[in-house]
This record gives structure tokens, C-alpha cells and sequence, in this order.
């Protein structure tokens, strides 16, 4: 299912004296089955352009295309629970969401609102909380007696068990120790390479941008200006710095390296291992040559 | 959606009005609720609106968020006007009907109470606009110190006011934010029977009371790791300054009570 942004603007307040603009005639495509990051400094609208990916929020002017709904500005929209099912998002934060009694009625809340049967919305609860790296206990405890990242899972888990098609990631690691942190984002990458789930991760962490997406769009100021395969994208600095971004460390590192060494290496790694890999090919080369 | 709300926002300005103390300012609108009692004919009332309507230009503020005060009691206005239409007795007979009678009088009185209703509105937002919660809440606090002598906890009153004036906002995004998360999960509030929408409410209240809950212990906490210790001994860093402007104003309506109090039938 693509998801398809037509010159689309977004103002909040519209039509009151706080109107403020977030978004101007953003225009972009995200294929399906793709790995996307959005990238941004704080404030370029990230969180803005995420709400419109399951008609949250309905554009000012443009349209945005989900599949094949269309979602444009002016238009009344009816029976938008469709698409929300197809699409969806887990918020930053998702844990302040949590409100049911126990842990398996609160990842049933989703898939009873789009008609699940009952028994297939405990089934698939209880898959997912072992998916999410969570014991089967938790299932009966309630969710505010949990540790806050054991919530953040359960939250996840919640917005897995609508079954979407494609799922939006708004810093989904955001306040957790960084084991958490990796196995949050590598159980999301093998959802998206087994499942074939399209995943579009908002984010302002430039190691999570590089090891995962396949492209990168970046946002500055509401629009949308640069979009590319990570290893463009971070290979020049002088650009990121004019959108107030930054490569990722791995990257940088990769720069100090190259000027001790004083030459290039062959490629911009962007996972330690890559780099690793990299320096010694280059270190084994060069020994060779001697 | 929550962003449209206007109503007792603070516009941040630097008009004569703006400039007063909160003091002056609050007991000029609670003088001014008593004083719009005095109007009892067109011409008293003609003068209170004048009157507000100088303010308004003085305060320079724009009428759209005026207009946009009255929204919340606008059904009220119409209620209270339509009653005394249809109420009232007396004078000629202007529209007859069946058994429904317009009397002249009727038609005065309503307008006579929806103009007090329109000036105490705009006065009351006025005020709102043009001063900042907190020093709403610092002007009310001084105001009511004489009540300390009675064992009425003055401070603590003002200090629950100003947090919870502080804290609309941000509760309002949140109930946004929780909003928006339980419409991508699929509940359904805008729509469906009213059991329904009913129930939808819950999965919006409780996590909403559950981060309200955590935010004040989290706010306890913090003013207790700076030292907070109640009112006693407390120094202020917002000084509250009377000036000539402020008796003014306050001479101002003492001159448009006697005024009135002079023109009314």
C-alpha cells in the first residue's frame, strides 16, 4: 500500500489569529514494503506529516493518498476506520496510552475496534506479547504495574495487533536504556523484512536512520528537501549542517579515520560493522602493498 | 482541535490597559459587575456600552476575540432576551398573535439585558486578555489578604489557582495527544450512538488522570527539592507596582458610577 503526499500543507488553528503553518506543499511518496526514515531537526514538522499518514490530521491543501483512499483537503472524510487499521502509528511515548485493566484487554482494544472476533484478538495478544520480548505473565497484570520500558512494549504490541499493513515509528525508543533501545528497533526491522510491513520511522537519531531505512527523506521547516539512500544522504556533512543535522556517529568517526589515514575509503559505512569490516580491508590492502 | 478554544487566552500586549496593575484591574471589574446594575434606561445603558466600547479601543484588542468570548453564553443572551419579549407586560402592544402578545416594554428589557449581558462579557474578557494568569492569581492573592486574619489560607488558594491555570494548557494537549493515539487504535468518538461515544470516553479519562496524577507528584517533588515551605517568609519576584494610572482608572469609574447613577430613571 503506498502512501502518496500531493503538495500537501498543514496549519494548525486555521482560520484564528494563532494559525500557525507547520507544513508547505510537501510532496512525496513512500512505496510499499519500503523501510523509510523522516528525519529532522526539532520542529520541522516531522510529527505534523506523520498524523497525515492515517488521516489524523487533514491536510489544509493537497491530498494525500493511502492506498487508494484519498484524503483531501476540503472533503468531507467519512469511514476513516479503514485506513487506520491499514496504517498503524505508534506514538512517541505510546505507554500514556495504556488504560485497560489488564495487560491482553489493552492489546485487544485495537483489533475489537476494527471487528476482530474475540478469541483471534487473544490469540494474536498472546503471540505478540512474546514477540515484544515480554513473559506470558504479564498478560493478567495491570499495565500501570509495570516497569515504564515493560509498558512501552505493551503499547507496541497494542498497535501490532491491528494487524497494519504499514506501521509509523514516532521515536519509538525514545527514554529507553540503550538494550532496549536495540532490540525494540531490530524486532521492528525483522517484522518489516518477514512481513513485508512498510515502516516509516520518525526519528532525530541518525544511527537509527542509517542502520535501518532504505531511504531517508529529510524535513526542514515544513518541507520536505532531500531524499535518498543513507549512504548519500550522510556522505555529505556540509548539506546535513545546513538543515541543522548531523551524521551519524559512525559516520563521523569514518571521517576521522580517513583523515589519520589520510585517504578515502572506499565507501560511507554505516553500521559499526560495515566500518570494521572497511578499515581492515584497507589495513590488510595497504600491508599487502608493503 | 483543542487549539481553537480562545476564550480566556492572555494576548500579550502593551497597551495602557495592559500596563495596569492586576489589582486595579480586578477591582475594577468587580466594581464594574455592580455598577452595571445601576443602568436602568437607554441612556444609562447607551453610556455602559460607550464606555466598555472605550476600553475596548483603549485595550487594543481585536473584536474577533471579543465576539469570540460571547460564544459560551450566547445561549444564554438569546434565552434571557427571548423571555423578556414574551414575558414582559406593559407599554403599547407591538405584535399580536394567537395567544402570544409582544409588548413594547418586553422588546426594552430584552435589549436592556443582553447589552448588560455583552458589557460585563467583554469587561470580564478584558480582563483575561490583557493580564497573564499569574498575575491575575498575584493580584488576587494581595487582594485577599486581609482574609489571613481569619484563618482563610490565602496563599494556598492563590498557589492552587495559579497551578491549575498553568496546567490547562497542557492538559488540553495531552487529552489531544491521547485522543489522536486512541483514534489510530480505532475508537471512534466523534461518531456512532451516544452509549457508544459513551464508552470511548474511558480509554480517553484514564490515561489522562494517570499522567495528571503523575505531573502534580512530579511537580510536589520539585518544589520541595527548591525549598518550598508555603507562604511563610516567602519572598516575590514579580513586585506588584501601583501607579498613578491605576488610581485613574479607579477614579475613572467612580466618575461613571456617579454619572449613571445621576441619569437613571
Amino acid at each position: 500500500m503506498d502512501i502518496k503526499l500531493q503538495q500537501v500543507s498543514y496549519a494548525y488553528a486555521q482560520g484564528t489569529p494563532f494559525e500557525k503553518r507547520a507544513l508547505f506543499d510537501v510532496d512525496f511518496t513512500i512505496p510499499s514494503g519500503t523501510y523509510q526514515a523522516i528525519i529532522g531537526h526539532t520542529g520541522s514538522g516531522k510529527s505534523t506529516i506523520l498524523q497525515h499518514f492515517n488521516a489524523l490530521l487533514k491536510p489544509t491543501t493537497g491530498e494525500v493518498h493511502i492506498g487508494n483512499r484519498i484524503v483531501a483537503a476540503g472533503k468531507k472524510a467519512r469511514d476513516l476506520k479503514a485506513v487506520r487499521q491499514k496504517v498503524g502509528i505508534v506514538f512517541q511515548f505510546p505507554e500514556h496510552q495504556l488504560f485497560e485493566e489488564t495487560v491482553l484487554k489493552d492489546i485487544m482494544f485495537g483489533p475489537l475496534n476494527f471487528g476482530v472476533a474475540v478469541q483471534e484478538a487473544e490469540l494474536r495478544a498472546r503471540k505478540l506479547v512474546n514477540l515484544v520480548g515480554l513473559p506470558a505473565e504479564v498478560l493478567e497484570k495491570s499495565p500501570f504495574d509495570l516497569s515504564g520500558g515493560q509498558m512501552r512494549r505493551v503499547a507496541i504490541a497494542g498497535v501490532l495487533a491491528m494487524e497494519p499493513e504499514v506501521i509509523v515509528l514516532d521515536e519509538p525508543t525514545a527514554g529507553l536504556d540503550p538494550r532496549g533501545q536495540k532490540e525494540i528497533m531490530d524486532m521492528f526491522y525483522e517484522l518489516h523484512k518477514k512481513r513485508g510491513l512498510t515502516t516509516i520511522l520518525v526519528t532525530h537519531s541518525m544511527e537509527d536512520a542509517a542502520r535501518y531505512a532504505d531511504n531517508i527523506i529529510i524535513m526542514h521547516e515544513g518541507k520536505n528537501v532531500l531524499s535518498g539512500a543513507p549512504h548519500e544522504i550522510f556522505r555529505d556533512t556540509e548539506t546535513l549542517n545546513s538543515f541543522r543535522l548531523e551524521p551519524p556517529r559512525i559516520v563521523r568517526f569514518q571521517q576521522k579515520v580517513e583523515q589519520l589515514m589520510n585517504k578515502p575509503l572506499s565507501k560511507v559505512c554505516l553500521t559499526e560493522e560495515e566500518l570494521a569490516a572497511e578499515i581492515a580491508r584497507e589495513l590488510r590492502e595497504e600491508r599487502a602493498e608493503q | 482541535m483543542m487549539e481553537k478554544m480562545i476564550f480566556g487566552r492572555f494576548l500579550p500586549g502593551d497597551s495602557p490597559i495592559h500596563k495596569l496593575d492586576p489589582r486595579s484591574k480586578l477591582i475594577f471589574v468587580f466594581a464594574f459587575i455592580v455598577i452595571v446594575f445601576l443602568a436602568n434606561n437607554v441612556v444609562t445603558y447607551a453610556m455602559l456600552l460607550t464606555f466598555t466600547l472605550l476600553i475596548v479601543l483603549v485595550s487594543r484588542i481585536r473584536l474577533y476575540f471579543l465576539i469570540n468570548g460571547l460564544k459560551p453564553v450566547l445561549f444564554l443572551m438569546v434565552f434571557t432576551f427571548l423571555i423578556h419579549i414574551f414575558m414582559t407586560k406593559g407599554g403599547a402592544e407591538v405584535f399580536h398573535w394567537k395567544s402570544i402578545t409582544i409588548y413594547e416594554d418586553g422588546i426594552r428589557q430584552g435589549i436592556f439585558i443582553s447589552t448588560r449581558f455583552l458589557v460585563l462579557v467583554f469587561m470580564t474578557s478584558i480582563l483575561t486578555l490583557t493580564t497573564s494568569p499569574i498575575s491575575i492569581t498575584d493580584g488576587i492573592e494581595v487582594l485577599l489578604n486581609p482574609l489571613k486574619k481569619i484563618k482563610v489560607p490565602v496563599h494556598e488558594l492563590a498557589l492552587m489557582m495559579s497551578i491549575s491555570l498553568r496546567f490547562i494548557p497542557t492538559l488540553m494537549d495531552e487529552t489531544d495527544k491521547i485522543m489522536k493515539a486512541q483514534m489510530a487504535r480505532g475508537s471512534d468518538l466523534s461518531s456512532g450512538p451516544i452509549g457508544e461515544r459513551i464508552k470511548a470516553v474511558v480509554p480517553l479519562l484514564v490515561p489522562l488522570f494517570v499522567s495528571a496524577f503523575k505531573r502534580a507528584e512530579d511537580l510536589a517533588t520539585a518544589m520541595e527539592v527548591r525549598g518550598y515551605r508555603g507562604g511563610e517568609g516567602r519572598t516575590r519576584y514579580r513586585q506588584l507596582k501601583w501607579d498613578m494610572s491605576d488610581t485613574f482608572a479607579l477614579v475613572l469609574l467612580a466618575v461613571m458610577a456617579i454619572i449613571l447613577f445621576y441619569y437613571r430613571g
